[in-house]
């Protein structure tokens, strides 16, 4: 099993070596919209500062959001998506190599800029840490759920937005949490708390989304 | 794996099966056993069931009336339906791999004889996007060749094939059930193999209805 998921990981970034827009798009997308948020609003620093965490969590949401409904649906397009279901293997082993594939391309990039986008909007330097901790745990949580609306949708014409009226209120408490863990953190106050609770979320996620998405697959 | 067992054992059991789509009923009371060393044509007019029917018996399709029931669940099957499941961007010697390597391995040389013997020689480097309908269905069709399996199941494989193409593709056929392999496939072409197996799905469609009902066996 953990060969066909290792093949399946290969394929697709294989498949995305060969077609890097998809990988910059999410980044692209991401950046544009924080780059794009002081302008409308104002470049003071207080004011910026204040909203940065939530800025952040958001455009990291929405960003995530745009790429999800690719994840099956170019598979089931050229039937290869039935190649994968009829290997003797479970279904949720294969959404899982498809997440991890979302996430390294969607949530690892998001990742490892933030430090340069938290001191763009005059972030305090203390919560950068906690920022970067915050979107680890929660952008895998993004992509596991989002795999359960992605494969609800597939093979429905124009499902796009189908599949962000079916995530966005699971998205929720994601963005909750990790935006106000480094409110926190700015504040200098403790953040294990929201910290568990991500991590929390992310093992639920990881039990149940894999599962439920493999199934919806099937249909 | 079957080719253990003696050759006249049933291999694959379908029984009462029916499907409905759209509140249409494409066929009922459908019973045949496949054997394994048989190949079966699956006759039928256009959107008379037939590719509903191989998904079914390969699994991909839910099976809410009937039976189909396999001897041994350990039976290894390769499923090439009217979407070839092949990446455009990727080549055709990377697609059998990552084909192949779902459930099984292949090493280069196996891969590119396959190729070979598809008459896609000189193509194991080519983008499957710059290939023609035909080639791509060849490539699909060269998984059949990097290793044994037991059950093939194709869904019209000799689309956009040219003639040569269709008698080598037949002559395969012959030699996997020579071999002891079984074949499921439809197609709208005559296949020239002797003790080749027909179903004709119009036999089990709407018009035999009557007769279902005067045996108390409607489906709805």
């Amino acid at each position: 099993m953990i060969k066909f998921m290792l093949t399946i990981i290969h394929r697709d970034l294989l498949l995305l070596v060969r077609q890097p827009s998809e990988i910059l798009n999410p980044l692209v997308f991401f950046l544009l919209v924080i780059a794009l948020f002081p302008l409308g609003i104002s470049p003071e620093a207080t004011l910026l500062s204040k909203t940065a965490a939530g800025m952040i969590w958001v455009a990291a949401m929405l960003a995530t959001l745009l790429s999800l409904e690719l994840l099956f649906k170019l598979d089931h397009d050229d039937g290869s998506l039935e190649q994968l279901l009829l290997a003797p293997y479970p279904s949720w082993s294969l959404v899982l190599a498809k997440v991890f594939v979302h996430w390294l391309v969607s949530g690892l990039p998001l990742i490892l800029i933030s430090p340069v986008i938290a001191s763009m909007l005059f972030l305090p330097s203390q919560a950068v840490p906690v920022l970067m901790l915050s979107l680890l745990l929660g952008t895998p949580t993004l992509s596991l759920l989002g795999a359960i609306g992605a494969a609800l949708v597939t093979g429905v014409r124009g499902g796009g937005i189908l599949l962000t009226l079916l995530i966005l209120p699971l998205y929720v408490p994601v963005l909750i949490f990790g935006t106000s863990s480094v409110v926190a953190a700015a504040q200098g106050l403790a953040v294990s708390g929201h910290m568990a609770l991500l991590g929390a979320m992310l093992v639920l996620a990881l039990m149940v989304a894999p599962w439920a998405a493999g199934s919806a697959l099937k249909l | 794996m079957y080719f253990d067992l003696p050759t006249t054992s049933r291999f694959l059991n379908v029984s009462d099966l029916a499907c409905e789509r759209d509140l249409r009923i494409l066929y009922n009371d459908l019973n045949f056993a496949v054997k394994a060393g048989e190949l079966w044509h699956i006759k039928g007019i256009n959107g008379a069931g037939k590719t509903t029917l191989l998904r079914q018996v390969a699994g991909l399709h839910a099976v809410d009336t009937g039976q189909v029931l396999y001897s041994d669940n350990m039976v290894k099957m390769i499923y090439i339906g009217h979407k070839l499941g092949l990446k455009e961007q990727l080549t055709a010697d990377e697609n059998l791999t990552w084909l192949v390597g779902l459930d099984g391995f292949s090493t280069q040389q196996q891969r590119y004889t396959a190729l070979e013997k598809v008459g896609l020689k000189g193509y194991e480097e080519t983008m499957v996007a710059q290939l023609s309908a035909g080639q791509k269905r060849r490539v699909a069709l060269a998984r059949l060749h990097v290793c044994k399996v037991d059950l093939w199941v194709l869904d019209e494989p000799f689309t956009s094939i040219d003639q040569q193409g269709i008698v080598d593709e037949q002559n395969w056929l012959h030699q996997h059930i020579s071999a002891g392999g079984t074949v499921i496939m439809t197609s709208h072409q005559a296949i020239t193999l002797p003790h080749v197996k027909t179903l004709d799905l119009s036999l089990y469609g709407p018009q035999s209805q009557s007769k279902n009902k005067a045996n108390g066996q409607a489906l709805r």
